[in-house]
């Protein structure tokens, strides 16, 4: 919270020198050291912090990467082949960066069901909200570009089919779309030209995000974390500093989630990407599936579920624009579904939607498959436009706890507690 | 008084066309920064191919490479040119031509889709229109769709003997891209 109080001390006689100058340190020790963090959260926000990790883990196994990858359609296919088979631990370095990426999208989509479970989104935390959800959409933008690098059959025909979303403009204003197409492509088909420039923005979107959660986290510095109970931080002992207790908690969940990703790198290192992408790319021969990523299956099935193109391709961007509005759409008094007793079904069938959607998007866009992706589409929807904005309204919610240290001690604890901070934490 | 208020009018004008100025300035200087991405002269420069089709006996297909662009040229058997002419242009999902060697309003009959006096010849850009996917039938093994054309493998659009959409989620028909015949046995595309 911005009103507290760091209680940073340089130490040493450079710290003092350099804390009257440039106070970076008495920076970073208020943020991250004694910050004060609400005392109740559980072990699903730990996934702030394993979701920094994975943003800083690609970054460096994507500039390794860079050293040895060449960006032509004559060298592309080649090079990442070059890299697995004769770069010095390139095996596992090119493992860790295309696994890394379904890793950051695990942890960024827990993240945000977490933030829609606990109300994360409601005020004040709107713009700490829409600000998650542009890194959402950075981050779709740079494992875009990022899967095309292999120069393989998916690589190319998926870059072909998505690119060419645009080219529904044309129904709008004619040869607009194409224009596009062609600008975006730099030439008259997806080429060489195409796969270089992919290069520079895949290289440049990651700063871009580094930018975003940059200010994400200035955001949520400002107005605190939100919690379980989806209380506000009132008293001393309703928060512990963020050094060591959530740093710990943080820890814990890290090194469980880096059990996961140390397993797909070293046992199933392409157990997530797709056979047909060891098959250079070819512009003749379109693959017989062709298959997104898992992370944008249920945006692939929205896609497809509408007959028109235009029509899908809006349906599919407002399907991600439309989480930015879920602060205004939910009219509960309440942020967490936990004292949600309506609301909280819903939500676990918005889970369910949004993997039935994922497995729709796997399966051919034929037959019942398209009929089942149409009914989910239409309650992922209907979930935030009708339920979300009348459900709050009508639903009486359960007792709240009277402070987030009741939430943790049970009723009437905490009160006139003046323990500080650091002496609070051993119930907890 | 007064020369206050016109000392403050000629600032607000110098501000406005100052900032005006900087404004038409900054958009010109990133007009090359977006252009620099459009094809370039180079790509431009591969336009137009020319194609000997003495060697394609009646029945085959070649494909043939045109600004990076796979394009299907198909030596029709009788019954293919008979049955493509005999469906009423009414019946097509898509009445026009998208010939563009034509005018763009001209009707999609299979004479508008070929050229004169070489009917059984069809030239067509061989990218489905629905999400640029390479539609099959151009080997002899290939599974042609319900109207012995094309058939798209992605999402299931079939094309009739004069790649004209017939069902399926494209669009469109298949482009037929600006050619000429030179001589009886080559053509030039674009």
């Amino acid at each position: 919270m911005s009103s507290h109080e760091s209680n940073y001390k340089p130490t040493s006689r450079f710290g003092k020198w350099l804390d009257d100058r440039l106070p970076v340190g008495r920076l970073m020790h208020g943020q991250f050291v004694d910050f004060p963090t609400p005392r109740n959260l559980n072990y699903w926000w730990t996934f702030g912090g394993i979701l920094t990790f994975c943003l800083v883990a690609q970054l460096v196994t994507g500039i390794v990467l860079a050293m040895h990858y060449q960006p032509s359609a004559a060298e592309a296919f080649n090079s990442v082949d070059h890299i697995r088979r004769d770069v010095n631990y390139g095996w596992m370095i090119q493992a860790m960066h295309a696994t890394g990426s379904s890793m950051f999208f695990l942890a960024a989509y827990i993240h945000l069901f977490r933030g829609l479970y606990y109300g994360s989104y409601k005020a004040p935390r709107e713009i700490l909200w829409i600000l998650g959800v542009f890194i959402i959409l950075a981050m779709m933008a740079t494992a875009f570009m990022g899967y095309s690098l292999p120069w393989g059959q998916m690589s190319f025909w998926a870059v072909t089919v998505i690119t060419n979303l645009f080219s529904s403009l044309d129904s709008i204003i004619p040869g607009v779309g194409t224009a596009i197409v062609q600008w975006l492509w730099g030439g008259y088909s997806v080429s060489g030209s195409t796969l270089n420039r992919f290069f520079a923005l895949h290289y440049l979107l990651p700063f871009v995000i580094v930018g975003l959660v940059a200010l994400h986290i200035w955001a949520l510095h400002v107005v605190g974390q939100n919690n379980p109970a989806g209380l506000d931080i009132k008293t001393k002992s309703d928060s512990v500093p963020m050094y060591p207790y959530a740093v710990a908690k943080d820890a814990v969940g890290l090194f469980a989630f880096l059990l996961v990703f140390a397993w797909f790198v070293f046992f199933l290192p392409d157990y997530l990407g797709h056979a047909d992408n060891f098959i250079e790319a070819n512009p003749l021969v379109t693959p017989p599936h062709i298959v997104p990523e898992w992370y944008f299956l249920p945006y692939y099935a929205i896609l497809r579920a509408v007959p028109s193109k235009l029509g899908g391709v809006i349906l599919m961007f407002a399907s991600i624009a439309i989480l930015a509005f879920a602060p205004w759409l939910d009219t509960a008094r309440v942020r967490s579904s936990k004292y949600r007793p309506i609301y909280k079904w819903f939500f676990w069938l918005f889970v369910f939607t949004c993997l039935a959607l994922g497995y729709l998007g796997a399966k051919p866009a034929e037959g019942s498959y398209v009929a089942w992706a149409r009914v989910f589409t239409a309650y992922y929807f209907l979930h935030f436009i009708v339920v979300m904005p009348i459900l709050g309204l009508i639903e009486t919610p359960k007792k709240l706890p009277g402070s987030i240290t009741e939430d943790v001690l049970g009723p009437g604890a905490g009160k006139g507690a003046t323990a500080g901070a650091a002496a609070a934490p051993e119930t907890r | 008084m007064s020369s206050h208020a016109e000392e403050s009018n000629r600032r607000d004008f110098l501000v406005i066309a100052a900032n005006a100025f900087a404004g038409v300035g900054a958009a010109v200087t990133l007009w090359p920064f977006i252009q620099q991405m459009n094809p370039d002269k180079s790509a431009l420069a591969l336009a137009s191919t020319e194609v000997d089709l003495s060697p394609v006996k009646e029945g085959q297909a070649i494909t043939v490479m045109w600004r990076g662009k796979p394009v299907f040229i198909r030596n029709r058997t009788a019954d293919e040119v008979k049955s493509a002419q005999d469906v009423p242009v009414k019946e097509l999902p898509d009445d026009v031509a998208r010939n563009e060697n034509l005018a763009a309003d001209a009707p999609a009959t299979d004479q508008n889709r070929t050229a004169k006096g070489h009917e059984n010849w069809l030239v067509v850009i061989g990218i489905c229109t629905h999400l640029g996917c390479i539609p099959k039938g151009q080997a002899l093994g290939d599974a042609k769709g319900d109207y012995g054309g094309w058939f798209c493998p992605c999402h299931g659009s079939h094309y009739d003997t004069a790649a004209r959409i017939r069902k399926g989620p494209a669009p469109r028909n298949l482009d037929v891209p600006p050619f000429a015949f030179i001589s009886d046995t080559k053509i030039k595309i674009g």
